[in-house]
Parts: structure tokens; sequence; C-alpha cells
């Protein structure tokens, strides 16, 4: 296995939001919190484009470099999960990240900030697979259970794409061969590499 | 002699600065946790097709499941 990867396709993002409930929904996400959203750009203007913004899990991971405490590990399939026995909700990954991913539930007449919640691309932490302490603090271990993320899965358009990084890719390359357009894969290049790499070969955009 | 022998564990300490975390993938932190390819030890949950513990059938269940479940083209005859 390469490693896992998210990839959006805006020619199919309609804006419903699927993805933003099926995570809130299989994770029990506290109010507040929203590990993925849809973000839309031009909004109103013809030719608007929207996409699924969450973690990226990226190649070498901003969040991870700036942690203090080293509350981030990279699983074997490249996946970026976090301790939050570990952190400390300093923030410092919020500014880091360029996706916007890290985000904190304020409890509190002030607001005070807890520990960092993230996607996990629905694998869990560092807690015995599938145990109440795991699925409390992180979510569902749908990895673990031979699934792929809830969000994607449950995209009706399948703009949402996730999966094992070659898999993605060469799902979205026959797309844009098929379609003649649509080539932009917007954040897969700031998450993996450069932009240049992020433009599957023999298409037109 | 002594002043080499300073001079020499101050060279090294120097150069010990230098030095450069490895950044292999399942590196920087380090792993924490079992595989997924253990399973959870749910079956209610667990996705039929695969054997918790065996990686190339859980590899193989995930790219089965991302292709028939996100590409529709291999369910389509091509025009």
């Amino acid at each position: 296995m390469a490693r896992m990867k998210f990839i959006c396709d805006a020619e199919r993002c309609i804006e419903c939001n699927g993805c933003v409930t099926a995570c809130k929904n299989e994770n029990d996400v506290p109010w507040g919190v929203n590990r993925r959203r849809v973000v839309t750009l031009n909004d109103g203007v013809p030719g608007e484009k929207s996409i699924s913004v969450a973690c990226m899990h990226c190649s070498d991971a901003p969040c991870m470099a700036v942690c203090p405490v080293n509350c981030f590990y990279r699983t074997d399939e490249g996946v970026v999960l976090h301790d939050k026995d570990v952190c400390i909700g300093c923030g410092y990954c919020s500014y880091a990240c360029p996706f916007g991913a890290p985000q904190f539930p304020s409890k509190g007449q002030f607001g005070v900030r807890g520990k960092m919640d993230k996607c996990t691309f629905c694998a869990g932490g560092p807690e015995k697979h599938g145990s109440q302490a795991e699925f409390e603090k992180y979510g569902r271990n749908r990895l673990a259970e031979g699934k792929l993320p809830a969000c994607a899965e449950m995209c009706s358009t399948k703009a949402l794409l996730a999966g094992d990084g070659d898999m993605v890719a060469d799902i979205f390359r026959q797309r844009v061969v098929m379609r003649g357009k649509g080539a932009e894969v917007w954040g897969w290049g700031t998450a993996y590499g450069t932009n240049k790499n992020a433009k599957p070969e023999g298409t037109r955009s | 002699m002594k002043l080499q022998l300073l001079m020499g564990a101050l060279a090294l300490g120097l150069l010990g600065g230098c030095g450069e975390k490895p950044q292999n993938l399942a590196e920087g932190g380090g792993s924490r946790g079992s595989p997924a390819y253990q399973g959870t030890g749910v079956a209610a949950f667990t996705a039929p097709g695969w054997k918790a513990g065996d990686e190339t059938s859980w590899v193989h269940e995930l790219r089965a499941r991302g292709q028939w479940g996100q590409n529709e083209y291999t369910r389509i005859t091509p025009r």
C-alpha cells in the first residue's frame, strides 16, 4: 500500500455538505467542531466551485513540525494522527496548518480551549482499536474495520475520493480524461508535493 | 593535551547539533498503537472479505472497496 490520501473533485462537488454530516455523525463530533467543511469559491457567481476540506494528512505535515509536545504521529498508511493525552491545546498546529484542519472545542463562559480535534481519516487514535476510549476521544476507527472514511463513502456524487493514493489518483485521472477538463486538484500540491506533480499527465483543463 | 581533548569534545558537541532526525514515512513522533490491519475485534462492524491480522487481505479489501465504491467507470461501458 502506498499511502492514504484525499482528493476532492471540484467539478463534482455540489456543496450538499453530506460529507460534513457523515463525519459529525460517524465520529460523534461535538458542537462547535467541524472536522470537515465545504468551501465554495466565487459563491453565487456562475461557475462557482466547491471543495470539501479537512486534514489532508500531508506528506510533510507542518502541524507535526510545530507541535511543542510531539503529540502527532504518522501511521504506516501515512495517516497523521495525534494523541489527545499528550496535546496541551496550545494551538500552534492550527496556525501552521494550510487547510485549517485543527479544531478546538471551547467550553465554559470564557471559551477555554480544549484539546485539539481533527480528521483522523476515520483511523481512530493510539488507543485499542474499536475501544470505547478510542471512540470517545477520536471517533470511529473505520480503517481497522476494513472501510474507508465515512465522508468519502457517503459522498453522493463521489466528488470526495479517499483511499490509497495511487488508486484515487487513477480514478481522478480517468475522470479527467473522460470529461476532458477539470484536472485541478486543489490542495493536492500543498499537501503531497508540488503543483506540477498534482496535475495528472495527458490531460487538459 | 587537555586543550585538544576539550576542543575535540566541543567540536563533537557542535556537530551533534547539525544532526537530522529521520523523516521516514512511519517516523516523526513514532507510530503509536497497533496497525489498522489488526482489526477492531468487533465482528458486527467489520467489513466482510478480509481477515484481521492479514495485511495483504486488508489492503486488497480497501482497494476493492475504493474501486467499486468510488469509480463508476468500472461499472459502465466506455463510449
